[in-house]
């Protein structure tokens, strides 16, 4: 497996705050990789720079290199509509468009051009389906997404993420709004897409890095301090810090 | 505690007497208008008085057809409409989501300035060069007319649709168009697609306002639409509801006044018609 997100020597500054310091990462293809750590880590921060949506907060800095597919993604010649429509991204707290569950899918596939309906009509079934939501809200697609429960939109979410056929998926914290159940089935769908995708997940729950990621990267002060196969991190942390966040010392 | 309990009653009780003055002045008027409106509509007739094209209240035989200023009141709404809508709400969508920092705060400073001037001022500024702008450029005996009244009406409600406008876009949480950037949308998909539809009901209630300006504005159309009470027409001389109020009254008697209370209160159903609009607007907002 090819490693398709590389960081090298990223920095990042909020003004004059330094949020991440020196990242160097390789993120496999066709796996899922968790990003751990304390509140206010820079777990979140980094993230976000890596289908650029730090772009839209003023003031940052952001120096070093992300490659994808080895192109640096803060390249002049790169169009970010393009690099983000290839890495789609989950948020927090479900944000579904105030719109039709329809409409929802079909926002991304309509945006880049596609206008024929039944292409559309087929896209947003089978991003329904991937998304695993589809049996729940085939009779409802004309109705509004904003009556659904907070695990069904942060589903749509996902659908409506994949409708644009991205290679990458970021997910930042993706459960933490959501119940128990809503989880398991986020998490659930999480290992079945990454047949597909390639997953990157911020959590804040050590136990979901555990249960669904293949990698595990821990983040504190804006630092990556370790980086490697989940089973490993956890059970032979290499560095101590990492061994007394995993083991609820501090964090 | 007894001591509090009566402050509390006692203050509760002023400021219920004076939420009830606004109440009764709204009342009163109503009444009033009601009241006096009435009369001259039974003696007239109301079909003769709605759907006359003619008014000649000065007249041996006087006519008291009031077609001719409902019209116009609704042409130069309308125009004013066609023409500050859509530089309104581009400007509102451009401060609200595009401009710098400080060109947005001097454009909105600029935006209230406007909102502020007295209607006279754009009355004055509209006779002296508009209406002569108007007559030459389309070479016509009198540049006084529907045109100019719509010209100053459309810059009169700018302010009220921008300001509302704005206040509808801002209020579009940023989520929203977070997650269009994510799929790959630009920003300005992003605001025409998601931002825009958001806030649709708000900025509907911008455009209402706007409506309830225009129609009710009385001092700058009669100076620049030379209030002669002609079946409306863009480049000729009308007189509009308000208007026809105000040049009147100072010296009106008997029918012909009776007649300028039931013009006024033709003008209040029109106000209230829209203020029911307007409400639907932003209760559809909240919800």
């Amino acid at each position: 497996m090819g490693d398709i997100l590389t960081a090298k020597n990223l920095n990042l500054w909020y003004d004059k705050t330094k949020a991440l310091k020196d990242i160097n990462i390789n993120i496999p293809e066709n796996s899922i990789t968790a990003f751990i750590g304390p509140s206010g880590c820079g777990k979140s921060t980094f993230l976000k720079t890596l289908n650029r949506m730090n772009d839209l907060i003023p003031n940052v800095k952001i120096t070093g290199e992300v490659c994808y597919k080895g192109q640096d993604i803060y390249g002049n010649s790169v169009d970010v509509n393009e690099l983000r429509r290839n890495i789609g991204m989950v948020f927090q707290k479900p944000n579904p468009f105030p719109m039709s569950i329809y409409d929802n899918i079909a926002y991304g596939p309509r945006t880049h051009g596609i206008k024929s309906k039944v292409k559309l009509d087929e896209i947003v079934e089978q991003s329904l389906r991937d998304a695993a939501i589809w049996d729940e809200v085939k009779d409802r697609l004309k109705k509004n997404a904003l009556g659904m429960s907070g695990g069904q939109q942060q589903r749509l979410c996902i659908a409506r993420a994949l409708a644009v056929k991205p290679d990458i998926l970021l997910m930042d914290e993706p459960t933490s709004a959501l119940d128990p159940i809503s989880t398991l089935r986020i998490e659930e769908l999480a290992i079945e897409l990454k047949k597909s995708y390639t997953i990157v997940i911020v959590t804040h729950n050590m136990q979901q890095a555990v249960r669904i990621s293949d990698y595990t990267a821990f983040f504190l002060l804006g630092e990556l301090v370790e980086f490697g196969k989940t089973d490993q991190l956890f059970s032979q942390p290499v560095d101590k810090r990492t061994e007394d966040y995993i083991t609820g010392r501090f964090g | 505690m007894t001591k509090n309990k009566i402050i509390e009653s006692v203050i509760h009780g002023v400021f219920l007497i004076l939420g009830l003055v606004t109440v009764g002045c709204v009342f009163l008027i109503t009444i009033y208008l009601v009241i006096s409106g009435i009369p001259a509509i039974k003696e007239i007739g109301l079909i003769d008085f709605i759907f006359g094209t003619e008014w000649a209240s000065t007249a041996a035989e006087p006519r008291y057809g009031i077609l001719p200023f409902i019209l116009t009141s609704i042409y130069g709404t309308a125009g004013a409409i066609v023409i500050g809508v859509p530089i309104g709400f581009f400007t509102a969508v451009y401060l609200s989501k595009i401009a710098k920092p400080k060109i947005k705060s001097f454009m909105e400073s600029a935006v209230s300035l406007l909102a502020g001037i007295p209607s006279v001022v754009y009355g004055l500024v509209g006779m002296l060069v508009l209406v002569p702008g108007i007559r030459k450029l389309f070479n016509i005996p009198d540049g006084a007319s529907l045109f100019a009244a719509i010209i100053v009406l459309a810059i009169m409600i700018l302010p009220s649709i921008i300001k509302v406008s704005m206040t509808a876009l801002e209020a579009v949480p940023k989520e929203y168009e977070d997650a269009s950037l994510a799929l790959g949308a630009t920003p300005v998909e992003t605001y025409f697609r998601v931002s825009v539809p958001a806030a649709k009901s708000g900025i509907a209630a911008a455009v209402v306002l706007g409506v309830g300006r225009a129609i009710g504005e009385a001092m700058a159309v009669m100076m620049v639409s030379g209030n002669v009470p002609n079946m409306p027409s863009l480049f000729q001389s009308v007189r509009f509801l308000t208007t026809a109020v105000a040049s009147e009254m100072s010296y009106s008697s008997g029918l012909q006044q009776q007649a300028l209370f039931s013009i006024a209160l033709v003008l209040f159903l029109f106000i209230m018609l829209i203020n029911a609009t307007l409400n639907f607007f932003l209760k559809k907002e909240r919800d």
